[in-house]
């Protein structure tokens, strides 16, 4: 059982003048579940990026099963038998769960042969590690939960012994997050080691063996789970302590700021996401929308902020009306005091490929402030971009980097201080914390919460039931494209659970 | 780990991957002519030669730089937008209507300085507008740009023979071409700027619009990165997505950004039209349209990647003649093999030897770490 599987020793690595990881020293026992957290930027992603072969560390040793390797590029790791579950997926959208598990790993010139083999041996990995897919669905028509899974078993089919997961819970439902971890305690009954890397204190807590921490580059420390508490967790990772809930006075509602009335929503094939839902959301409150995420959340926040187009209904923003069903200009409804942080930062909030500062202004390119006529006032943007660093602690502090070499959490931190600055009427916010550390998390729901205090009307969505039932004044639980109840957020999370499967929903809808 | 490749230091990511692949795609071409029968040093001595050896040939390469960089340019504000323009053929040739009409009009009574300005918005007004229909039917139709750019290639060919044999031509000329323009419709050359270097021009017919082809490249730059619309335009290559989130309009960025590259591609017609044949012909844009999709990819839709890429074709066309013609086993055919396969190391496998390099970069990085480590000890 002290067998250990994976041994770092003194790893370095520098990006410029960023270190991302300053002689690391790490072991991970076999046949355990070891945990790896820390905030923002600390460097999980780029050790275990290394350990994977994509990054070549600039000195230091990698051990496995006692004896030094040289992982220069993913094939070297998966010859050593290591496996990584990406939390962007690097699947093959249309081919189906057999091909992409076999892809790169065919084992005869003869296709037909190796599909064959590759049959039998993913059923047999099922069998074994209860994992069930359709190995002939493809995979765009898979559920996330149900990609992920393809992820872990196209490791497994090229016998990996450990298995790296880099915040694999991030874009999962809990229930699919629940399943995940049963798997993961299979594999570990079988004697295959687990690196997991995230920000739930909670699932560290309850699935991990070891956990170790990293803050800023450094590892600080490596405890034994059943020894420690999310508390002691929390402060190593921040290096203070941190509020795991934030402290919120009473709302004191004011006008009305957006008024929903029976808004009905299709998505592109014509099914219909958003049934018939209505809502008010006063200036200094904070509603929160919970449920189990593809029941129409986003294609409610979308309509709203005019990304897409509603069938019918009416939306209306400080008492006008919003053309939901026409022609809704985004960049309008910026003007009329409507801010919108989207769920899908990478595709949607950031354009990943652009500096830093020229993503603080995605949106608010038409301020004056950042226009000479029709050139760009570069001045004037690397400045306020400098200024929004600073104060949401974005790191590095540097306005003119790449934003995808940003940490996820940073990137997250890019876009809310770009919609919350410019103090709004209404804000909505899709997934605010999605991969983003405790320290920061502590740090956004003040911010919220403040906003709300000075006026500011905030629509949450958030499929983290905690995040909801922290911030909200009053939640309202979607199912099935439908507004099925409204709770206090002292309602329990059983009650709301229900809720959202839609069990307690159908009763109350039928009374 | 957005992308599998560590950055490199700008020389090595704009100046030696290039060179490395330019050297690999002549290795291969001098293969070439190993294989049928002459000796490929003779030939890189007459490519050389044909292209820089005298003023007068370096004022040809230079000629056809500047068609180049026009095509060149019109292309990479395409590309930044996400649109992939192949139309700058037809785009060129269109535009040359607005040259000719310029010269028609005023040759005969005004200075070429009073036409050339008249020639530069026609030739940009008459490129823009076959660059908006497909622009516009992209944005209001969803016909993709790449199939209607290139029906629209075929309509402007069978336009402008319309035109050269029944509307354009004198009364009583046999070809298909407009009358001679007098001298207010040629535009002067610059021998001065090479006889600076102590060259003589000769026969070259490099003019003017070379330094109006400057000019564009840095307004493209300007454009692109300084302007609110290049922001737009950026935004939609890289993301329509968060384009839409911003309240950008997908259909105005569109057009605007295909009219732009229709002008761009236009005005290159100033460069064969007035500054060397002083008339218009039939297919006097000879391929230009396409090859600037070869130096837009090579230039990294750059402008100042674009101006060197642009020379190295011209040299390419002016220096590939001069082996065809001194090396009569090697023909004009062969040449074009040589762009090929030009086009193909630089642009299609552009990527090919980067991670062995990458990889070397990071050895070597590793040895300097350990090295400071050492002496630091
Ligand atoms: N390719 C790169 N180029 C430059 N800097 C980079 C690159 N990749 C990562 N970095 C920097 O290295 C540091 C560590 O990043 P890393 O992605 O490992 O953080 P992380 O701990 O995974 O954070 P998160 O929890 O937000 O995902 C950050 O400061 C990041 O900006
Ligand atoms: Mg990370």
């Amino acid at each position: 059982m002290d067998d250990i599987a994976i041994e770092l020793r003194g790893i370095d690595k520098s990006f410029g003048p960023v270190h991302a990881n300053k002689n690391i020293n790490l072991k991970v026992r076999k046949g355990t579940i070891h945990g790896i957290i820390g905030e923002n930027g600390a460097g999980k992603s780029t050790l275990m990026s290394i350990l994977y072969g994509f990054y070549q560390a600039d000195s230091g040793e990698i051990l496995v099963d006692g004896k030094a390797v040289a992982i220069r590029d993913p094939n070297a790791a998966i010859a050593a038998g290591i496996g990584m579950v990406h939390q962007h997926f690097m699947l093959v959208e249309n081919f189906t769960v057999l091909e992409n598990i076999m892809l790169g790993a065919e084992d005869s010139q003869i296709l037909n042969k190796g599909i064959a083999k590759a049959r039998v041996e993913l059923k047999r990995l099922e069998r074994e590690y209860a994992l069930e897919v359709d190995p002939d669905a493809v995979i765009e028509e898979l559920p996330v939960g149900l990609q992920q899974r393809v992820e872990i078993l196209k490791a497994l089919y090229r016998r990996a012994d450990i298995l790296i997961l880099d915040e694999p819970t991030g874009v999962l439902t809990p229930a699919e997050a629940d399943h995940l971890f049963r798997v993961l305690e299979q594999l570990k009954s079988q004697g295959k080691t687990v690196i997991l890397i995230t920000h739930k204190l909670r699932e560290i807590m309850a699935i991990t063996d070891e956990v170790s921490v990293m803050r800023r580059g450094e590892m600080v420390a490596t405890r034994t789970t059943a020894e420690t508490s999310v508390e002691e967790l929390a402060e190593l990772m921040v290096g203070r302590r941190v509020l795991l809930r934030v402290e919120k006075g009473e709302a004191k509602p004011g006008d009305v700021k957006l008024a929903v009335e029976e808004l009905t929503v299709k998505d592109g094939r014509g099914v219909t996401m958003v049934d018939n839902v209505s809502f008010n959301l006063r200036a200094g409150e904070i509603v929160g929308i919970a449920g189990v995420a593809g029941n129409g959340q986003s294609e409610l926040l979308e309509a709203i902020s005019g990304i897409r187009r509603a069938v019918s209904g009416s939306v209306l923003l400080n008492g006008k009306p919003i053309e939901v069903t026409g022609h809704a200009d985004p960049s309008e409804l910026r003007d009329r005091g409507l801010a919108h942080v989207p769920e899908d930062r990478h595709h949607v909030g950031l354009v990943l490929k652009f500096e830093e500062c020229e993503n603080a202004i995605l949106g608010y390119h038409h301020d004056k402030r950042y226009l000479n006529g029709v050139f760009l006032n570069i001045d004037a943007i690397r400045k306020d971009a400098e200024q929004r660093i600073a104060e949401y602690d974005i790191r590095p502090p540097n306005p003119r980097l790449k934003t995808a070499n940003f940490s996820g959490g940073n990137q997250q931190k890019i876009v809310l201080a770009r919609e919350m600055e410019r103090g709004p009427d209404v804000l909505i916010i899709g997934q605010p914390t999605r991969g983003v550390d405790v320290g920061a998390i502590e740090f956004i729901h003040k911010r919220i919460i403040e906003m709300r205090d000075q006026g500011m009307a905030v629509l949450l969505v958030s499929v983290e039931l905690d995040e909801i039932r922290a911030l909200s004044d009053r939640i309202l639980v979607m199912f099935a494209g439908r507004v099925v109840g409204e709770r206090n957020p002292d309602a329990t999370e059983g009650e709301l659970g229900l809720l959202m499967a839609g069990v307690e929903g159908r009763k109350e809808a039928a009374e | 780990m957005s992308s599998p490749y560590a950055k490199l230091p700008g020389w090595v990511e704009y100046g030696l991957i290039p060179l490395i692949n330019l050297a690999v795609a002549f290795l291969v071409a001098g293969l070439v002519v190993l294989l049928v029968g002459e000796n490929p040093l003779e030939a890189a001595y007459h490519l050389l030669n044909g292209a820089f050896g005298r003023g007068e040939y370096l004022g040809f390469t230079l000629y056809y730089a500047t068609t180049f960089i026009f095509t060149g340019l019109a292309v990479a504000v395409a590309f930044h937008a996400g649109l992939f323009n192949i139309g700058g053929e037809g785009q060129a040739y269109v535009g040359g209507i607005g040259v000719a009409l310029a010269c028609l009009w005023l040759d005969q009574t005004m200075p070429w300085f009073v036409v050339f300005p008249l020639a530069i918005l026609g030739s940009a007004f008459f490129g823009a507008a076959w660059a908006f229909l497909p622009g516009w039917l992209q944005a209001k139709r969803g016909s993709h740009i790449v199939i209607t750019t290139i029906m629209f290639n075929f309509i402007a060919s069978s336009l402008m023979v319309y035109l050269l044999t029944r509307v354009l031509k004198p009364l009583g000329s046999m070809a298909p071409q407009t009358r001679t323009f007098a001298e207010g419709g040629q535009l002067p050359k610059l021998d001065w700027l090479l006889a600076i270097f102590g060259l003589d021009i000769g026969t070259a017919p490099f003019n003017v619009s070379f330094l109006l082809a400057l000019v564009a490249a840095f307004c493209v730059w300007l454009l692109i990165w300084r302007t609110k619309l290049g922001y737009e335009m950026r935004t939609m290559g890289h993301s329509p997505s968060a384009a839409r989130y911003a309240g950008m309009s997908e259909s105005r960025i569109t057009v605007i950004t295909m009219m732009i590259s229709g002008a761009l591609a236009g005005m290159m017609a100033l460069n064969p039209i007035m500054g060397e044949q002083a008339r218009m012909q039939l297919d006097f844009v000879q391929g230009a349209g396409f090859v600037g999709i070869a130096v837009a990819l090579m230039g990294r839709s750059h402008p100042a990647g674009i101006i060197p890429a642009a020379v190295l074709f011209g040299m390419l066309y002016q220096g590939g003649a001069e082996i065809s013609f001194e090396m009569p086993s090697i023909s004009r055919d062969m040449i074009v093999i040589i762009q090929g396969l030009v086009i193909l190391f630089a642009g299609a496998l552009e990527n090919m030897f980067r991670p062995a390099i990458t990889r070397l970069f990071a050895m070597q990085g590793r040895r300097a770490a350990v090295v400071a480590q050492t002496k630091g000890a």
